[in-house]
């Protein structure tokens, strides 16, 4: 198993040539059983951040280094396979697909690494109790509360072990008593699984059940100084 | 405030659609105005084209009351002299009326030879126009013409006009010209007693026009003097010359109304399913709408008039361009589109301003109907639920479709057998509608089901495909239906196309076995051939047989349009050996002599096989026994054939004008051609082909006949599957943040198009073989109902199998296509802001 699981170096980022970059000199290190949160005001570029870190978009100077493979140096095929096998998301606005079942959509990263029966049936359905949801297995996302879509998220990013769950705002649309049984489970998980997390969040609160915060500035990443 | 609002709502949204698709609005437009535009114009055409005949043919009968005809070859004069002492008979005029045969020219001219001072009284407007000039007439070759004809003939004012008689040609002198406005079509004017002089008729006419006493009940007159006519001599209202030319062509242009109306059906259906759709794709943010406090019937209205614009658009440019189409047609065709039952020179553009308010409106309110359904789904649907996503309430909608979609291809099934109404299917096209509808409803069960048994592969890829169809299924239902109509349209008019074209193709091969034909110029009444002439021909070197036929029109019932008879074999048995016969019984023993019926005289007049058909023949009713049916692809009106046998011993006459040639082996059909020609006085105006070249032009002319309609569906079907192509587009576009969160979970780009690829390839393959199945059963109705009933032949069910193959095999293609190029669009925009609902 590579350590550090994440290394970033020197990272900046921007959109367009006449404008001022989002940020400059990132520099991250992530250790596996770590658990990060990165906080920051609207708009200062979290998500273009997150986005850099999985290979989603590419930085205008440094590197990604994830599981000790430089990102800038594959092509977009080899970067999604990559993600594929290292990387869970959480989004703020779920995403599940509507058209498959509960357990269909856990399932669906097992199904992309083609993890065939009786395995896949076995890990999603340790999975979907583990985040407390085995009994809405075969209903369908919208007959679902809002907290039970995000627990089937959670249970997605996680199904496949991978080694970095990435969590953009994942409270953003939850009430406060099911974002917090939300933020425990994302940490349990995340902590169960020996991999690492980054949580990103503009929430103090939110920020606090993760191990270390980090805040996101132009100038890039600095630790939070203790309030 | 209500209908303020619904109007804000409505131009918000319209301008909405406009600005996000601009190509399927354009498309669903120009499908309308194309639905339109078919219908209108070929109203227009004909309209005009009847209304030019109409007017003409009233000229030629004047002021009469009656008009008296005989067959082609007349009745003694006498019978004019007994009428002139008929009391209330106020006027009278006999006329000589042929089509007569031009040397060096293969077509006919009509001729009157009528009394001048006569006619004047009844037919002033003609004979006004000859004035003065009325005293040359008299001059034993003086004709007069018509500016059509002198136009048509090249023929100025004193040049000679050729014509044949028997076959011999005579010389006729052009003494004048009428003017354009007082007879539009082509017509000579001869003074009766030279008329007969020259055309061999002494003592014979076969036309009186009569003008009755005021205060006389023409009816009663008319039926009563009927049963004193010799039999073959008709009394005739004036009005029954008109609408018998009319009866001719009206399963044709009923036919050409219907294509419009089916363009119409898929303008319609077009609109209900990008209205459907773009509601389906629009119910979140109208949802939202509902939610902001706007009333379910503000925007059930707003919805609506969505559709509306769509047609009134669609409409005003259909009513523009049917204008445009009508007036080059009549310009640069003759105004008959193609048919030539009804040539009808010089029609000019009538404008009808009601019918094309009519047509607009219809336009319109078939927009209307197709806006109506999803519009009143869409303000019926609960906000909560259609904020949330998912297909929810139009799935269950689906699902009730299917008990009126059986239903109606129940109502459609038993609508095939019945009769038609007044000469015409309309009871079949009532039933393909109702197949057609019945089907489309019946598509969201259909693809339920289908997908119901598709298995799990475990290939991600197909299995994530068939889940997302299995649950939009209204959607894809939707997107399929207007491939689906278009597509079974086509197939089956291929089908009855091809059915049409193999049968025509046999029965031409049947109908000429010998090497060679020849006839004189089709319709005419003057040239023939005469015993002498046929024995000559016969024993030109190179031909090894020669066999000769009598054509001729015979008037039947005075409602409908001559039928023709035609004497061929010498014997009986040969007769029927020659003839593609569908039923017949053996005769032999019979002491009358037998006929043959076309299928039309079955259908239209009623006989039966075992019937006795009375003809009049040479001024007496002859009894045939009817001992077969054949197939008469070229008469469209109805024929009989009796042996040359029977003809002459009722007739005396064993003149021909056709006949069949076999060579000897090695013999030049060129050089026989010329020496034929060479043979008799008139050989040049002889038509002389080979039954190769005659087979090959046949089925050339069947051809073109048919391209229109070819060109039609293939237009019908590309709307078909633009429509699909925008579903696909838009429905990819929607779905860009699920393809974003894919690519974030690790889907490649690839695999993500290869299941859009796979979602076209099952969709479009149900749609096809779907449309296959449906396009068959369409397909049996109009060769078994409307082609039977329309044109009153029948043609064997064929299958063009190669043609529909390929053709299914490039929609599946195109579909394919189609996704994979709406997946890249939709993946272009990268997966990073697809996601981004989150900010
Ligand atoms: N695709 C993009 N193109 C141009 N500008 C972008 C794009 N995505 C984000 N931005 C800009 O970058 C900045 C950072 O955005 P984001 O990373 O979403 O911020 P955060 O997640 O911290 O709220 C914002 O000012 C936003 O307007
Ligand atoms: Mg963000």
């Amino acid at each position: 198993m590579i350590d550090p699981i994440l290394q970033l170096e020197g990272l900046s980022k921007r959109y367009s040539k006449d404008r001022p970059a989002i940020f400059e000199d990132v520099d991250l290190t992530l250790r596996s059983g770590e658990y990060l949160a990165i906080m920051g005001e609207s708009g200062v570029g979290k998500s273009t951040l997150l986005n850099l870190l999985a290979g989603l978009d590419t930085p205008d100077t440094g590197r990604v280094v994830l599981e000790g493979v430089d990102l800038t140096t594959l092509d977009d095929d080899a970067t999604t396979r990559l993600r594929r096998r290292t990387v869970g998301f959480v989004f703020q606005a779920f995403h599940v697909l509507p058209y498959l079942s509960v357990e269909q959509n856990v399932a669906l990263p097992l199904d992309l690494l083609g993890v065939a029966e009786p395995e896949r049936g076995r890990r999603t359905q340790e999975m979907l109790t583990a985040v407390g949801i085995e009994a809405l297995s075969q209903r369908h996302t919208r007959e679902l509360s809002g907290g039970e879509v995000q627990r089937v998220a959670i249970a997605r990013a996680l199904v496949h072990r991978p080694r970095l769950v990435l969590a953009d705002e994942p409270t953003g649309n939850l009430d406060a008593r099911s974002a917090a049984q939300t933020l425990t489970l994302l940490r349990a998980q995340i902590k169960a699984n020996a991999g690492a997390g980054i949580l990103i969040t503009h929430s103090r609160a939110a920020a606090d059940t993760a191990d270390r915060i980090v805040v996101l500035e132009a100038r890039g990443l600095k630790a939070l100084e203790a309030a | 405030m209500s209908r303020t609002g619904s109007y804000g709502i409505w131009r918000i949204l319209l301008l909405a659609q406009l600005r996000e698709q601009p190509g399927r609005f354009l498309v669903t437009v120009l499908a309308l105005a194309l639905g339109v535009a078919l219908g209108s114009s070929v109203y227009l055409v004909n309209t005009s084209a009847l209304n030019e005949f109409g007017l003409a043919t009233k000229r030629l009968v004047g002021e009469a009351d009656i008009v008296v005809r005989g067959p082609r070859d007349g009745f003694p004069e006498q019978l004019f002299v007994d009428l002139a002492h008929t009391p209330s008979v106020s006027a009278l005029s006999p006329v000589l009326e042929l089509e007569v045969a031009l040397s060096d020219r293969k077509e006919t001219l009509k001729v009157l030879g009528l009394d001048p001072f006569r006619a004047a009284v009844l037919q002033p407007a003609i004979m006004g126009d000859i004035g003065e000039a009325m005293f040359q007439l008299f001059d034993t070759d003086a004709i007069y013409l018509s500016s059509a004809a002198a136009q048509e003939l090249k023929l100025k004012r004193g040049e000679q006009l050729r014509v044949t008689v028997g076959s011999t040609s005579k010389a006729l002198r052009v003494i004048g010209i009428l003017s354009q406005n007082t007879y539009s079509q082509s017509l000579g004017l001869m003074d009766i007693a030279s008329a007969q002089w020259i055309f061999n008729a002494l003592g014979r006419v076969n036309r009186i026009d009569m003008r009755l006493s005021p205060g006389t009940d023409v009816n009663s007159f008319r039926r009563d003097l009927g049963t004193k006519l010799p039999p073959g001599v008709l009394a005739l209202a004036p009005q029954v010359e008109r609408d018998r030319a009319v009866t001719v062509t009206k399963a044709y242009r009923v036919n050409l109304n219907m294509l419009a109306l089916v363009a119409l059906f898929t303008g319609a259906f077009l609109v209900f399913s990008t209205q459907s759709l773009s509601v389906l794709r629009r119910r979140r943010s109208l949802a939202l709408l509902r939610a902001l406090g706007v009333t379910r019937s503000q925007l059930r209205n707003a919805l609506l008039g969505e559709g509306l614009a769509l047609g009134v658009l669609g409409s005003l440019l259909g009513v523009v361009l049917g204008m445009i189409i009508a007036a080059a047609v009549l310009k640069f065709l003759t105004a008959d589109l193609g048919n030539g039952q009804l040539r009808a020179a010089g029609a000019s553009l009538r404008s009808a301003p009601l019918q094309t308010v009519a047509f607009f409106a219809i336009g319109v309110a078939v927009a209307g109907i197709g806006a109506w359904v999803p519009a009143r789904n869409a303000a019926r649907q609960p906000p909560a639920r259609a904020l949330k996503g998912g297909d929810g309430d139009f799935k269950a909608a689906a699902r009730t479709g299917w008990r009126s979609g059986l239903a109606m291809l129940v109502l459609g099934s038993a609508l095939a057998w019945l009769p038609p109404v007044g000469g015409l299917p309309l009871f079949g096209y009532a039933a393909i509608a109702a197949l057609l509808l019945g089907a489309v409803l019946l598509v969201p069960t259909v693809t339920i089901q289908g997908l119901r048994l598709a298995p799990r592969t475990h290939r991600i890829v197909l299995d994530t495909a068939v889940s997302q169809l299995r649950e939009n299924v209204s959607l894809s239902a939707l997107s399929l239906a207007s491939i689906i109509v278009s597509f079974s349209l086509m197939v089956a008019m291929a089908i009855m196309i091809h059915s049409f074209r193999i049968s025509f193709d046999h029965w031409l091969g049947k109908l000429l076995p010998a090497d060679m034909l020849l006839r004189e110029p089709p319709g005419n009444d003057t040239a023939f051939l005469s015993k002498d002439d046929q024995a000559k021909l016969g024993t030109v070197t190179g031909i090894a047989r020669a066999e000769f036929r009598r054509t001729l029109q015979v008037l039947l019932d005075p409602t409908r349009a001559p039928i023709t008879l035609i004497a061929r074999g010498m014997s009986e048995a040969d007769t029927a050996a020659e003839l593609p016969l569908i039923r017949s019984v053996s005769a032999k023993e019979s002491p009358t002599p037998t006929a043959f019926i076309s299928e039309a005289l079955q259908d239209v007049y009623g006989y039966k096989i075992g019937d006795v058909l009375q003809i009049p023949l040479g001024g007496r009713n002859r009894a045939f026994l009817i001992a077969g049916v054949w197939r008469d692809y070229a008469r469209l009106s109805g024929s009989v054939v009796v042996s040359r046998h029977a003809y002459t011993a009722a007739t005396g006459d064993d003149s021909a004008n056709e006949g069949s040639l076999w060579l000897n082996t090695g013999t030049d059909s060129d050089t026989v051609a010329r020496m034929l020609r060479q043979t008799v006085g008139n050989g040049d105006a002889l038509e002389i082909t080979t039954s190769t070249a005659l087979h090959e032009r046949s089925l050339q002319i069947f051809d073109r006949a048919f391209a229109i309609t070819y060109a039609l569906e293939i237009i019908a079907v590309i709307i078909g599957l633009t429509g699909v192509s925008f579903a696909a587009s838009s429905t990819a576009l929607a779905r860009r943040a699920e393809f974003g969160m894919l690519r974030h979970i690790g889907m490649l780009r690839r695999q993500i198009i290869g299941m859009l690829a796979d979602e076209g390839v099952l969709t479009s393959t149900f749609g096809v073989v779907y449309g296959l199945g449906l396009g068959a059963a369409l397909s049996l109705v109009l060769v078994y109902v409307i082609n039977r009933q329309s044109f009153n032949w029948s043609i064997d069910f064929a299958v063009p199998v190669l043609p529909l193959v390929l053709l299914s095999v490039v929609l599946i293609g195109a579909a394919a296509v189609t996704a994979i190029w709406s997946g890249r669009a939709a993946l272009s925009q990268d997966a990073v802001r697809a996601v981004r609902e989150d900010w």
